[in-house]
């Protein structure tokens, strides 16, 4: 038998409350393919920074190509010849590429030899990339370009990718493969860290399934069914959402000519969006990260105002409206980011809930808080939602991320809604507590709410959402019925390849 | 090796020990303080937080309790409502001279009329002269996005150099022999801030200074104005979701904050000092910015530690004359206090533990 | 009054003089605000300087070692800062405030017996041609050595932070630290080193106020030029060069404000006091519609968790 290039034995990592990783253990070969599966939560994360040298094991060792390998920072890593490319890229926005990658290199040579380097590799690779080019402006799969041309540069023997198609189109997907097919003929052992299934067939030769920390699998994707494998990750089988035949409503929410620049740096402006939702639809809206997704919910939200007329509510322009205003009307909202944005993560969760439902539940009279029915509200979501905490008194940092998201949806749907806009309803959460969010979605519209979904999880759109429409570059495509539709028509409406070229292997 | 742990939520039991601890540690090393300079550490610290209270001439230094108390509660009281919120007012000290300067203004102007409504007068002047002055930082933030700390810093150099003027021109004493200065307040009675109660310090600004606590304490804890300060404070982009206006809630918590700080600076000119003088400013704008952390940004917090401060000044003087500490010891004391305060709330948030040595 | 009495070639060398002291506080400034660090002390460190260098060179009769001793003094006080923010974690804003407040009052303390002394002076320096030359040399070529540290020190910044790695480094830090953490660089070792060095050149600032451009010693002399060279860091847009340009500046109306005193023009003396603080105030309006220049990090607390 052959020695592995990289094979890890009984790795334990423990934090306060929860085991991340128990005793996992497995073998990387020369030239594999290596998928590492499970849902969000399972551990993925913490092995590969193990690997990585970001975090040590509290037990257990690695050894490559037999020897110990136990890398005590990243830069050890990267000597040994281990590279990763990050879910969330550690890119420096105001820094060109060939500075971004300078910092990712032990030894960089001079600006300018290192900018021929970056092309050569780049067009070799089909990934064409210019290195004058400021980080910042790039979009999403340009800037994992970047990341990866850091890893290539340095001929790594182990390519690590964490999540790598959830910023892609499925077209940018090909591309990518292509050029990982290409370094895995060349010899690269690539660990490919992923909970979609497809991806993991067509791609990985062998996979490595962790569930709660624990390795409770192995297979060879390609023989064995996706079924099988989403057992293995889940450990039971999921419910899935129940869609009850509705009527679809009169028109709830009328966006037409919709043009805001971004208030940050580094956004996207929405350039022209029209779009609009009946009472009872569900509109699912899809695109990469970064396309003008936080925009588009802070204009629906009153975050950012408008002209009046180019957003409209059962008629009435509500563009003018401040966020207070169009909750009294029944627009509500839920925002990606739980922390910081839809929650305060240092106040209580009573306080949360104060935080947008105040005017719908009549927590104040005049200016004055009405704290205990506050507390109320706040019981009232943990016991909907079933969201997992001692009390209404404990921060909101305090909760883990599928609660916390259960929470901010939760307060949003209790308040009876008119319409309902929700940005990654289920980002980061555990399969159990996605399905739960879904189906609360569902529920809601079968009420007859209108609601907006913005999500990059495709398979969500297609499972709850009537018509679908995808944001590309701050311009939304016209909205169509999700029946019917190819993923070759999503990706195209995506944005397709983004003017992307394809690998010449 | 020590790391950090972030707990899941802040620890109530050490938000409330951190400030006791830090003046603990204050005493500990400004005791050493006073050793290096050759002072007996226990008899320093023993005049300087024993003294003015229980001593021998307790009776004189009780009531100036009130009186340095007073400005510091006041200004502080404001001064928190911005920084809960992130916004940095720091320039205190010139809204209490410009509040000082419009108050004593007034008065001035219908000096000799004796008529009630003198000195309710000068108390809205005091207050506008305050807000007006930091009414420039929040006006400038506001529209161009300028940085509130710098402009309203600087403001505290132009507004001394304002004081200069008014004091050798405007509002100098006619009859003052061409000494710089204004008339005394004191003995113009219809604008004399007096004490209420002869002998016990008692006088408005002292009052205004607890209604401030009050006001203070229903705001943060029972209105949503308040609730949106600490919103904005701790998430600004959960705030504005929330559907909080910030160029509003900055333009109010400077406003009031300017304007406490002026009415501080009005009830400080028109009573215990009387008179409007190129030095007639002596920190208190600053020392505030202490007085507000050390009462934790909350309302009764700053009452507490207003008195504390105050205790520092008074007992910092009594050394001065009794064992002749340096009055600059006892700024660089004050000072420690907040350096030990900013370092311990590190516990309030996080755990420290002995960990064995990890790649973090 | 008499105009005629301001000597324009004067007016320019003491311009440069008066621009020292800010030129130096503010490139330090400049550094460490590039790593992502706030540390609005910087007058505080500044009085610090002022005094242990007045202290030092008259102790020893060295305006050079005073020089030395300013700098570690302006360091060992930022070294406070670190402890509160790097190590406690506090918030940046207020340690600063901390930290001046805390430097003023030591500054008193320790000056207390140098009130009214006269320090050993510096001389200036005598280049053979350059410094004869007519209306040049007297503006450029006769002056203290210190004045030209500070030029060297922002050509030195400027090239550090352009050319070499470690200012690449530096700027990665500032701009995303949680990404330079993730490609394993020492956040807080660098940003430690930042703000020393941003202490010590505040230091030397203050030492020159109170060594050469004064010189003498009196409590709170350094009178605000500390949060100045806050204000001229971004006025400069985390610039060196602009610094430079800002500082001279800012020393221009300084030293003209204090020439239209002397020449007794009919503005009351208080008034043109105020000049540079509210000269200070409409450069920051005028500048702050650009943001964008600002390190990304800046200001935000660093903490490495798993």
């Amino acid at each position: 038998m052959t020695i592995p290039l990289l094979s890890l034995q009984g790795l334990t990592k423990a934090y306060p409350g929860v085991v991340a990783n128990d005793h996992v253990s497995f073998d990387i070969g020369d030239g594999e393919v290596h998928a590492l599966l499970g849902e969000n939560g399972a551990g993925k994360s913490t092995l590969v920074k193990m690997i990585y040298g970001l975090i040590k094991p509290d037990s257990g060792t690695m050894l490559m190509r037999g020897q110990p390998y136990a890398p005590s920072e990243p830069r050890a890593a990267r000597a040994d010849g281990i590279a990763m490319v990050f879910q969330h890229f550690s890119l420096f926005d105001a820094l060109n590429v060939a500075e971004n990658i300078a910092l990712g290199m032990e030894n960089p040579p001079p600006m300018g030899d290192l900018a021929a380097r970056i092309r050569e590799v780049s067009e070799n690779y089909g990934l064409p990339l210019d290195p004058y080019r400021t980080v910042g402006d790039l979009s999403a799969g340009e800037r994992q370009r970047v990341e990866i041309i850091r890893c290539l540069l340095q001929d790594p023997k182990l390519l690590i990718m964490d999540e790598p198609t959830s910023v892609l189109t499925p077209q940018e997907v090909e591309i990518l493969f292509e050029t990982l097919k290409k370094l895995r003929s060349e010899g690269t052992s690539i660990l490919y860290i992923s909970h979609k299934l497809e991806e993991i067939r067509t791609l990985c030769d062998h996979a490595t399934i962790l569930r709660l920390g624990k390795n409770v699998g192995e297979c060879v994707p390609a023989e064995t069914s996706a079924r099988d494998m989403a057992e293995l990750m889940v450990g039971s089988a999921l419910q899935t959402p129940e869609r009850a035949g509705r009527a679809l409503g009169p028109v709830a929410l009328d966006v037409t000519g919709l043009s805001v620049p971004s208030p940050s740096e580094f956004g996207t402006a929405l350039k022209n969006v029209h779009l609009t939702v009946r009472k009872g639809e569900v509109l699912g809206i899809g695109g990469v990260a970064g396309n003008g997704q936080d925009e588009l919910l802070g204009a629906l939200s009153g975050e950012i105002t408008t002209a009046a007329d180019a957003i409209k509510f059962n008629g009435q322009p509500i563009g003018r409206l401040g966020p207070t205003a169009r909750r009294k009307l029944g627009v509500l909202t839920a925002p990606e980011e739980r922390l910081g944005h839809a929650a305060a993560p240092d106040m209580s969760l009573t306080e949360n809930a104060l935080l947008t439902g105040s005017v719908r539940e009549n927590l104040e009279t005049r200016g004055f808080l009405k704290w205990s029915d506050a507390r109320v509200f706040a019981e009232r979501i943990i016991k909907s939602f079933d969201v997992r905490t001692p009390g209404p008194e404990n921060a909101a940092r305090s909760l883990s991320g599928g609660n916390l998201q259960k929470f901010v949806i939760g307060r949003e749907v209790l308040q009876n809604p008119e319409v309902l806009v929700v940005n990654q309803p289920t980002w980061g959460v555990d399969a159990a507590a996605a399905a739960a969010i879904r189906q609360a979605i569902l529920d809601l519209a079968a009420q007859g709410t209108a609601v907006v979904c913005i999500s990059q999880d495709l398979d969500e759109l297609m499972e709850i959402s009537d018509s679908f429409a995808a944001l590309n570059e701050g311009r939304l495509s016209t909205p169509r019925p999700t029946a019917g539709l190819t993923v070759e028509e999503i990706g195209l409406m995506m944005g397709g390849a983004h003017g992307m070229e394809v690998a010449h292997v | 090796m020590i790391v950090l742990e972030k707990r899941p939520q802040p620890s109530k039991a050490w938000s409330y020990a951190t400030p006791l601890v830090a003046v603990v540690a204050t005493m500990v090393f400004g005791g050493l303080l006073f050793a290096i300079l050759g002072k007996n550490p226990v008899e320093a610290i023993g005049t300087i937080f024993w003294e003015p209270l229980f001593g021998e001439f307790s009776f004189y230094y009780r009531p100036q309790l009130l009186v340095k108390g007073a400005p510091l509660v006041l200004i502080a009281i404001g001064l928190s409502l911005g920084f809960r919120a992130g916004i940095w007012n720091i320039g205190a000290e010139g809204q209490y001279i410009m509040g000082a300067i419009f108050g004593a203004g007034v008065g001035l102007a219908f000096y000799p009329l004796d008529a009630w409504y003198v000195f309710p007068l000068m108390v809205i002047a005091g207050a506008f002269g305050g807000w007006i002055w930091a009414m420039i930082p929040a006006f400038l933030k506001v529209r161009f996005g300028t940085n509130e700390i710098l402009v309203s810093l600087m403001l505290v150099y132009v507004a001394e150099q304002f004081l200069a003027s008014v004091s050798l021109g405007l509002l100098k004493n006619p009859e003052g022999f061409g000494f710089p200065g204004s008339r005394n307040l004191q003995s113009y009675d219809a604008a004399h801030n007096a004490e209420l109660i002869a002998g016990s310090g008692m006088h408005w600004g002292v009052v205004a200074a607890f209604v401030s606590v009050i006001f203070a304490y229903v705001l943060l804890n029972r209105h949503m104005l308040g609730f949106h300060i600490r919103l904005t404070g701790e998430a600004p982009r959960a705030a504005k979701f929330a559907g909080v206006n910030p160029p509003r809630l900055i333009l109010f918590c400077l406003g009031v904050s300017g304007a406490l700080a002026g009415l501080a600076g009005m009830f400080e000119v028109s009573g215990p000092s009387g008179v409007v003088s190129i030095d007639f400013n002596v920190g208190y704008g600053f020392t505030a910015i202490i007085v507000a952390f050390l009462g934790r940004l909350h309302p009764i917090g700053i009452l507490l530690a207003g008195g504390l401060m105050a205790l520092t000044y008074i007992g910092g003087e009594i050394a001065q004359s009794q064992l002749g500490l340096p009055a600059a010891a006892i700024q660089v004391f004050q000072g420690m206090l907040l350096f030990f305060l900013l370092a311990f709330d590190l516990l309030t948030n996080y755990r420290i533990r002995a960990a064995r040595s990890e790649v973090a | 009054m008499n105009l005629g009495e301001i000597n324009p070639i004067l007016l320019i060398a003491s311009l440069m003089v008066a621009a020292t002291p800010l030129l130096l506080a503010a490139i330090g400034e400049l550094v460490v605000e590039k790593a992502g660090v706030l540390n609005l002390g910087v007058e505080g460190m500044m009085i610090v300087g002022a005094i242990s260098g007045f202290a030092i060179s008259v102790e020893t009769g060295s305006p050079w070692l005073g020089f030395v001793a300013a700098a570690m003094g302006g360091a060992l006080l930022s070294l406070l800062f670190v402890l509160l923010t790097q190590f406690a974690l506090a918030n940046q804003v207020a340690s600063g405030l901390a930290l001046t407040l805390f430097g003023l009052g030591l500054s008193a303390l320790l000056g207390q017996s140098y009130v009214g002394i006269k320090p050993p002076s510096m001389g200036d320096i005598h280049i053979p041609v350059l410094s004869d030359l007519p209306v040049i040399g007297p503006i450029l070529f006769q002056h203290d050595p210190i004045l030209y540290v500070g030029i060297a020190l922002t050509a030195g910044v400027w090239a550090m932070l352009k050319y070499t790695r470690a200012g690449l480094i530096l700027r990665a830090v500032g701009e995303n630290h949680d990404a330079a953490h993730a490609l394993g660089y020492k956040v807080v070792r660098i940003r430690v080193l930042a703000l020393l060095f941003g202490g010590a050149c505040a230091g030397l600032g203050g030492a020159y106020i109170s060594l050469i451009r004064v010189p003498q010693w009196t409590e709170g002399m350094t009178a605000g030029v500390g949060w100045i060279a806050l204000a001229l860091v971004v006025f400069a847009s985390w610039k060196p060069w602009r610094t430079l340009l800002g500082a001279y500046l800012f020393g221009g109306i300084t030293v003209l404000q204090l020439n239209l005193q002397a020449a007794g023009v009919a503005i009351p003396v208080e008034y043109l006091a105020m000049s540079p603080y509210i000269i200070t105030i409409l450069v920051l309006v005028i500048l702050s519609a650009d943001k964008s220049r600002a390190p990304a990090s800046l200001g935000r607390i660093f903490h490495a968790s798993h």
